[in-house]
């Protein structure tokens, strides 16, 4: 990125009145830490699609095509680790979120700004270890990114290191949820009360209670492999009296709720950019606003649904299950607010809208794949398949990873005074949309015909659909590298963006663009509420 | 709120969250260890005989006091008593050695044994007893480490208390700080009972 184009917008870029490096990677305004988290992400969602394209790509044919079964192994695990814990957990939260909460709320910075400066260092400390465990020892970890006794602690490639590193992005994610929380709490402007914080914010605050009493499960659980393998202390070898099962309930007490880590902030986004592009107010606001805190109350309670096959109780499994299905009522909620908060819009479809209907399409089929899943009987019949694979990625990539580029389109003007070209983002989204489609519900038909996941090689009648589906990856590939040019290029030439082109009503419409390093001249007094177009002047 | 008043309310609300998630963390192992106790109740209860009680206990109170004194350091820096602020804080780090030092004792005395992670004893015996010393090091090991944290930060704040950038107006650093100390306190106190005394 080059700074020297940037700086000159003014904002800021350059009101603080220094320069270069240090300027940034010391620098505790909210704003330049986003934008280091997104160019972050952003790095390392490009290794995960490469990672993912290369997998699609060994499995274009039966039989070894490009890379050998070890190598395939650990194509899949860091897959998995780079997209899960170093793009789509921190991806909306950390830069959107540190680039847009305090300006929603009305603040000129977040509650501990050197403390959001420290979780950004060990986000990058951790990413870094994570990298180096792929390259040092034994080779990159081949266990799947949920690391599963009893292999990840027998297994000699360099799980050990790779488990820190994702030990210490796990601290980096704490610090950010409490850093979010105690903003919201203490840092609202006058008159931004509760029910007239924005939805993005909301979900937010959501995204950080989930952060804050979940994280803390794996920490202890990555520490308990590490101890495992260094020290053998045999708490999870049932030849020492342990239980492997013991790992995965506590594995997944939080890895499931960090799915809503993930997906809430992405519908944070689609509950601020639904009403801006349908010129109207947000249909159930406080639905929208209770179902994002239902979804990460419910969603802690659901991780059995994980272990269905894996000998439980019966009971267990149907408490599990039932669990699992309350989460549909507050997700459904959103979805139906949505849809009806376009009803008679007057709907303008530019690319944050574009990213933010099929967000909703996408989540839906991802949704209801869910419940094919959440059910014991019918996810017996597809657990470990490449259903469960297409399932996920309707989710996360369909749902938070839409959501994350409508945020960017929407939002990144506002930062950087300039704007994308409006038909290449077009064009790259229905590239996206098409090949995501092709790849991802390919995916679930193999699954449903018994194509299991994690698997090197397959029988012969996959073939045909192993192969649609990894076109499908091109597509997509291809509209991605699109989209990215054209905001990378439009960012920093592309024409001016100023004022409030979008409409919208929340607090960071109403300063300059870029906003200056202090956010607002003096504090605002907050009159209406994030949706009222009219109330904040707009036409 | 202003972001020109320092905001202690905020301060204090964000070491609480924090601490929330330490007792999480620490939660992680207390739940294996009752799932763990019901399933081997009797080999959990021959572990916990061979602990010794002396350098529990001593060990209990040292930290007891340690907390007292972080507490009344607090009151005195209020007070503006920087001299008795300084004292009471070394108190607190001087307390938080001797614990330390104690469980070097304890745990040698059990490593000369040979009870200790993947010792040949271990493995041999019964399947539960490796998992109640296994669990044992792993708790006394993870709240040694928050003690020696504990022991930098009283360290960190009281050259801070020195060099008077935290004093009776300013001292929210030094509640937090102390706040974190009764938290490896609090651990200790459930840490206590349920390997030393119960069983």
């Amino acid at each position: 990125m080059s700074q020297e184009t940037a700086t000159a917008e003014g904002g800021f870029w350059s009101d603080s009145g220094k320069t270069g490096i240090g300027s940034w990677i010391f620098s505790t305004d909210h704003k330049r830490i986003g934008l280091m988290y997104l160019y972050c992400v952003l790095s390392f969602f490009m290794v995960g699609v490469l990672l993912g394209v290369l997998i699609r790509l060994e499995l274009i044919a039966p039989g070894p095509t490009i890379v050998t079964a070890q190598t395939y192994n650990a194509l899949f695990t860091v897959h998995g680790v780079v997209m899960i814990f170093l793009f789509i957990i921190p991806g909306i939260p950390a830069s959107f979120g540190n680039l847009v909460l305090p300006i929603q709320l009305g603040a000129r910075d977040v509650a501990f700004p050197r403390v959001n400066l420290f979780s950004w260092w060990l986000y990058v400390i951790g990413a870094v270890i994570v990298l180096v465990s792929l390259f040092t020892g034994g080779g990159a970890p081949d266990t799947g990114w949920t690391f599963y006794v009893p292999f990840s602690a027998r297994t000699t490639t360099n799980v050990s290191l790779a488990v820190f590193g994702v030990f210490i992005l796990g601290f980096s994610s704490i610090l950010t949820g409490i850093n979010f929380v105690t903003t919201i709490h203490r840092m609202r402007a006058p008159g931004m009360t509760w029910t007239r914080i924005p939805l993005f914010t909301w979900s937010l605050y959501a995204t950080a209670w989930v952060q804050i009493l979940a994280t803390p499960i794996i920490a202890i659980t990555l520490l308990l492999v590490v101890t495992e393998r260094i020290l053998g202390l045999g708490l999870f070898d049932p030849s020492r009296g342990g239980d492997p099962i013991m790992f995965q309930h506590m594995f997944w007490i939080y890895s499931h709720p960090a799915v809503y880590i993930m997906i809430l902030p992405g519908m944070g986004v689609i509950s601020d950019i639904i009403p801006v592009f349908s010129r109207k107010p947000i249909f159930g606001y406080k639905m929208i606003a209770f179902s994002s805190l239902a979804i990460a109350a419910a969603g802690s309670a659901v991780w059995g649904h994980h272990m269905y096959t894996s000998g439980m109780s019966d009971l267990g499994v149907m408490v599990f299950s039932f669990l699992t299905f309350l989460v549909a009522i507050p997700s459904a909620i959103k979805v139906f607010n949505w849809v009806s908060t376009m009803y008679k819009g007057s709907i303008s479809l530019e690319a944050p809208m574009l990213f933010a209907l099929s967000f909703i399409l996408l989540f839906s089929i991802g949704g209801l794949s869910g419940l094919i899943l959440g059910a014991a009987s019918t996810d017996i019949h597809v657990h470990d398949t490449h259903f469960v694979v297409g399932h996920f990625h309707y989710v996360m990539f369909g749902g938070t990873g839409f959501a994350f580029f409508a945020a960017a389109h929407y939002w990144l003007p506002k930062y950087f005074g300039r704007r994308y070209e409006e038909k290449p983002a077009i064009i790259g989204w229905v590239l996206m949309f098409i090949g995501f489609n092709v790849l991802y519900f390919t995916m679930q038909v193999l699954g449903m015909e018994g194509m299991p996941r994690r698997y090197y090689d397959y029988l012969p009648e996959f073939a045909r659909l192993n192969f649609v589906a990894t076109v499908g990856s091109w597509i997509m590939v291809a509209g991605i590298l699109i989209v990215l040019w054209n905001l990378w290029r439009g960012l920093l030439k592309g024409e001016p963006f100023t004022g409030n082109p979008w409409g919208g009503a929340t607090l960071e419409w109403s300063i300059p663009t870029p906003p200056p390093t202090e956010n607002f001249e003096e504090d605002p007094v907050v009159t209406h509420g994030p949706y009222d177009f009219k109330g904040a002047g707009v036409p | 709120m202003s972001h020109l008043e320092k905001d202690a309310f905020g301060a204090k609300l964000g070491m609480w969250l924090f601490l929330f998630t330490e007792i999480l963390l620490f939660g992680g192992v207390f739940l294996l260890y009752s799932v763990y106790l019901a399933k081997y109740p009797k080999e959990f209860g021959l572990g916990g005989k061979q602990l010794d009680l002396v350098y529990g206990a001593t060990n209990t109170v040292v930290l007891l006091t340690s907390s007292l004194f972080a507490a009344m350091s607090v009151t005195a820096i209020k007070r503006g008593a920087k001299k008795a602020t300084l004292s009471l804080l070394t108190g607190t780090i001087g307390c938080a050695f001797i614990f330390l030092f104690i469980k070097y004792l304890e745990w040698s005395a059990k490593i000369h044994h040979g009870i200790y992670p993947n010792s040949p004893k271990l493995i041999e015996g019964p399947p539960g007893e490796s998992i109640f010393f296994g669990l044992y090091y792993l708790t006394t090991g993870l709240h040694g480490i928050h003690v020696i944290i504990g022991s930098v930060l009283m360290a960190w704040t009281a050259v801070m208390v020195q060099r008077e950038v935290l004093h009776a107006g300013d001292n929210v650093t030094l509640e937090n700080v102390t706040l974190y100390w009764h938290l490896v306190d609090l651990v200790w106190i459930f840490i206590f009972p349920l390997y030393y005394l119960i069983l």
